[in-house]
Parts: structure tokens; sequence; C-alpha cells
């Protein structure tokens, strides 16, 4: 008996701890010559909250969109819950998407629809397309579509347009429409940018409480500094598309951070 | 503090020798063309007592005539919203593969466009006369034709309001996994639904105005009253004709306008 349970509790402690990202000498050369990402090798264990810091132009952007392969490698592999996400293809490409939730420094929404019909397309995936561009929702994603906008706190402007809503607002929808994915994953490329002080502190504790509460990995390109430090797990930092920079918050001190952010 | 460090213009520049270098040669290119085809301004003018003798003998319009002639403009206009629409739903598929920023396939788009162009060379007074010729004289060769005729049109107009798009909710839609139909339904078609609208409204009036025209061909509608009502130097019912289309003219113009600026 205690033969299998250790065997069984070894097996979970690896299942906890095996990677659900990894990125293996992966490379990124742009049609036009421009080196997006130069030899990234590293791990990130899932529920996480990673922050990936660096200059404008250091390749933040492109590493993130190479997870969910919004961008291909020129080299290398990227695997997500060990899977090589270059085998994916058609059908297959949009459910490793699903997996992954998307949050952007522009929200992304669609402006001129409501707020519901926002929410819900985040659910099209799990949907035949006829239906999807019928919008034949079950009853039950439509309560899920309240459940999300209510995680939010956004759930009284669901027939809103979503031009008619503030900034920090449509973030937060954007995030509701991530949730409708369930996602594993998710991947916010400088979600704050355009907020202000107090809604960029609202936006980021979302983040961090869908990390802390159901255990997504959460991955986010910042500029602050003291963002960073406030809300990360890990902090990595790249510089011209390399990896100059890895440490788990603990250990990471104002000097290194400053110098990541020096141009050399 | 004077304009000392403002660079110094040339005398290209100093003198407008391109604006007034590009006047000259057009002016000296429209003499030239009018000598060359052999215009006489002076006819137009010594002409001028024939146009007012039709003047003259229109000036008793034929009212009792207006009863016949109800019937074939009812005609013209439903010829005119039968071709533009079925033009449009020829055009909104090959609009979309036209549009650079939809379809990366720079063959399929290439050879959509050159199709495009094609249909766009092909005169409408000529399509008029083919299709008389093949369906006989009626209503049928003139839908043909403006449904030829707005293909051509609309489908350019519609690529181009496309590639205007914002990008970042088909970025958004396609992280969600949604499928490429889909991402249209959802984050293209909301962008441009309205510019669509209005597009194919002033194509409508185009063609009411051209379906006028074209029925002088025999292709159905007013037209063929106001050939043959000219023929029988019958110029009472002429006017009425004429008085006539442009009050439905006006009519029709005045509706869309008003639903295009309520539109954008
Ligand atoms: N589509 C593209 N084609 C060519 N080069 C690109 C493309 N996208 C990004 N790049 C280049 O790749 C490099 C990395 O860009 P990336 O957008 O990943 O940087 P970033 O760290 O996200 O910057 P920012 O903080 O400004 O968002 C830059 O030099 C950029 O100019
Ligand atoms: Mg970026």
């Amino acid at each position: 008996m205690d033969e299998h349970l250790a065997t069984f509790l070894r097996g979970a402690y690896e299942m906890e701890q095996a990677p659900i990202i990894s990125f293996k000498h992966v490379s990124k050369v742009y049609s036009n010559g421009t080196v997006g990402l130069k030899d990234i090798d590293f791990s990130i264990p899932k529920g996480q909250f990673l922050v990936v810091v660096g200059l404008s132009g250091s390749g933040k952007s492109t590493l993130m969109r190479t997870i969910n392969r919004m961008h291909e490698v020129t080299e290398g592999e990227v695997y997500v819950e060990n899977e090589a996400v270059s085998a994916y293809k058609g059908r297959s490409l949009r459910t490793l998407r699903r997996r992954i939730g998307m949050i952007f420094q522009n929200f992304n929404l669609i402006n001129r629809s409501s707020v519901e019909k926002n929410v819900l397309s985040g659910r099209v995936s799990y949907y035949p397309t006829w239906k999807s561009v019928m919008g034949l929702f079950s009853a039950e994603d439509k309560q899920k579509a309240v459940a999300s906008l209510n995680r939010v706190n956004m759930s009284e402007k669901i027939y809103a347009r979503a031009d008619e809503l503030s900034g920090g607002q449509q973030q937060r929808v954007a995030i509701a429409r991530t949730l409708m994915q369930d996602p594993k994953i998710i991947l916010a490329d400088e979600p704050i940018a355009s907020l202000d002080p107090l809604t960029t502190k609202t936006v980021m504790d979302i983040l961090k409480r869908l990390n802390q509460e159901d255990g997504l990995t959460v991955i986010v390109n910042l500029h602050s500094v003291e963002l960073a430090r406030e809300y990360a797990d890990r902090i990595v930092g790249l510089r011209a598309g390399e990896l100059v920079y890895d440490e788990p918050i603990s250990a990471v001190t104002e000097a290194d951070l400053n110098k990541i952010y020096q141009a050399i | 503090m004077t304009n000392a460090n403002l660079p110094r213009r040339s005398w290209v520049q100093r003198w407008h020798v391109k604006g007034i270098g590009w006047t000259a040669l057009m002016v000296l290119l429209l003499i030239g063309s009018s000598k060359m085809t052999d215009v006489n301004v002076g006819m137009f003018f010594s002409n001028l007592d024939q146009f007012a003798d039709l003047i003259v003998r229109m000036s008793n319009p034929a009212w009792d005539y207006l009863s016949v002639i109800i019937q074939p403009l009812i005609e013209t206009i439903q010829m005119a919203i039968l071709g533009t629409t079925i033009g449009t739903v020829f055009a909104i598929p090959f609009a979309l593969l036209a549009a650079g920023n939809l379809v990366h396939n720079k063959f399929l788009r290439g050879f959509d466009r050159l199709v495009l162009d094609l249909v766009r060379t092909l005169p409408d007074l000529l399509l008029a006369a083919i299709f008389v010729a093949i369906f006989g004289i009626g209503s049928t060769a003139g839908v043909i034709t403006l449904a030829i005729f707005s293909f051509g049109m609309i489908s350019k107009l519609f690529y181009e309001v496309i590639e205007t798009i914002d990008m970042g909710p088909l970025e958004a839609m396609e992280s969600v996994g949604a499928s490429k139909i889909t991402i249209i339904w959802y984050a293209v078609l909301p962008q441009i639904m309205n510019q669509f609208v209005s597009y194919f409204l002033y194509t409508l009036e185009i063609n009411v105005r051209a379906s006028t025209v074209l029925g002088y061909l025999g292709a159905g509608g007013i037209g063929v009253y106001l050939q043959r009502s000219l023929n029988e130097f019958n110029y009472g019912a002429t006017a009425v004709i004429i008085l006539a289309t442009i009050v439905v003219v006006l009519i029709i113009d005045g509706i869309s306008n008003h639903l295009r600026r309520v539109l954008l």
C-alpha cells in the first residue's frame, strides 16, 4: 500500500511540477530580417504568475504570441502541456488557442457590439461555425457570460455597447471574454498600458485573483518595474530578443531590474 | 527671432513651377484634343434654337399619360433594387477575398482583383445591348446589366472599406480559437456594416438613374417609353416621362441620402 501511495504521490508531485509551457531553443526571425527572439530556453510551471519585462522592441509581444501560435517560430519549439505547438493545425490549433486566453493593450473588443455579445464571442470555439454565426448560444453559456461579467464586476453593463465603456471597463470585459474560454493559461500583453493607476490596480488584481483562486498560469508583459515586483512570482527580462534575466521574485532586486531597462 | 533657421525654398518651389506647368499642359491637351476630334463649340450655340424649339413643344405635358407610365416607373425601381441586390450578394465574397488584410495568399487575391478589374472595364451600355440581344427586350436584360455593374462597383468599394478596419478585434477572435468565418462574422462585419449599407444605397441611386437610360436600349422600365415617345414625336408624353423620372430619382436620392446620414 505504501508503495502505491508513494508512486501516486510522486506522480502527483511531478505533475504539479511539470511545466505547462516550455521554450526549447526558440528563435524567431521576421520575414524582413528583424530578430524577434534569440535562443529562448526556459520553462513556466503550472500556476505561476510570470511577468516579462524589457524595453520596447525587446521581443515581449513576440514571445507571448509564439505560445498560442499567433506567431510562428523559425527555430526551436514551444511546448504547451507537453505538446509541441507546431504540431497543431486547423481545428486542433483552434482548440489549443481555446485553452490560452489573451488580453491586449487595446482591449480589442468589437466596439459596435454589446458587452454580452463580446463576452459570448469568447465561447465560439465550443460551437460549430454555423451556430456561432447564428448566435445560437446555450442557456448555460449565457448564464456563464453573466457569471464571467460578475467576476470582473461588470454585469450591470451587459447590454451596453462596448465603445460606451471606459478603458478599464473595456479591459474587464475583455477578461470576461477570456474567461468564457475556460483557459488554463492567460497571456496579457501590456494589459494596463492605456489605463490610469487606479484601474491598473483593478485589472492587475483581477489577474492575480484568477491566478490564485483558479490556479491559472498567468503571463503578463509589463513596462512598470514596480508593478512587476508587486504582482509577479517570477520575473524574466528580455533584451534584443534574448532572455537576459530570470529570477524568482524573492531574489529580484531593484538594481537588477534597472539594469534590464538600461539600453546598451 | 527671425525665420533664419528655416530651409530656403528652391526657385522651383518659390515660383510654383510645378503647379503652373501642369495647368498649362492640361489646357494645351484640352485644346489639342478638341481640335483633333472636331468638336465644334460654335455648333452648340448655333443649334440652341432647336433646343428651344424642343422645349416649347414639350411645354405641353400630356398629364393623362401619367397613368400609363406609373407601372414602368415602378418596374424601373424594381429593376434597380433587384440588380443592386444581386450584384451585392455576389460582391461580398469577392470583396472579402480581395482584401489584403484578410487574405494573405497573393495569388488568390491577385486573381480575384483581376476579375474585378475586368468586370469594371465593361461599359454598362455595352452589357445592356448584349443582354437585350440575348434575352430580348424586357427587364431581364436590365436587371442582369445592373447586377454586373453593381457587382464591379460594390466589390471595389467594399474591399477598400475592409482594408481600413481595426485589426485588433480580429486578433482577439483568432486568439479565442474562432474559425475564419466566425472571425469575419464577429470582428469584420460589425465594423463595416454601416458603410456597406451606405455604399449599397449609393449604388442603388446610381442604378435608378442608369436604369432609365438602359431602358432606352430596350432593357425594360421607363426608358422604353421614353424612346417610344421620342420616336413618335409625342413630346407631351416625353415631358411627362422626364418630369416623373426626375421626381422619382429625387425621392430615391433623398431617402437614400437621409438613410446614409443616419448610418454614418
Ligand atoms: N510583424 C513584424 N514584422 C517585422 N518585425 C517585427 C514584427 N513585429 C515585431 N517586429 C520586430 O520585432 C522586434 C520585437 O518586437 P515586439 O513587438 O515583440 O517587442 P515588444 O517587446 O513587445 O515591444 P513593445 O514594448 O513596444 O510592445 C522589434 O524589433 C519589432 O520591430
Ligand atoms: Mg509589445
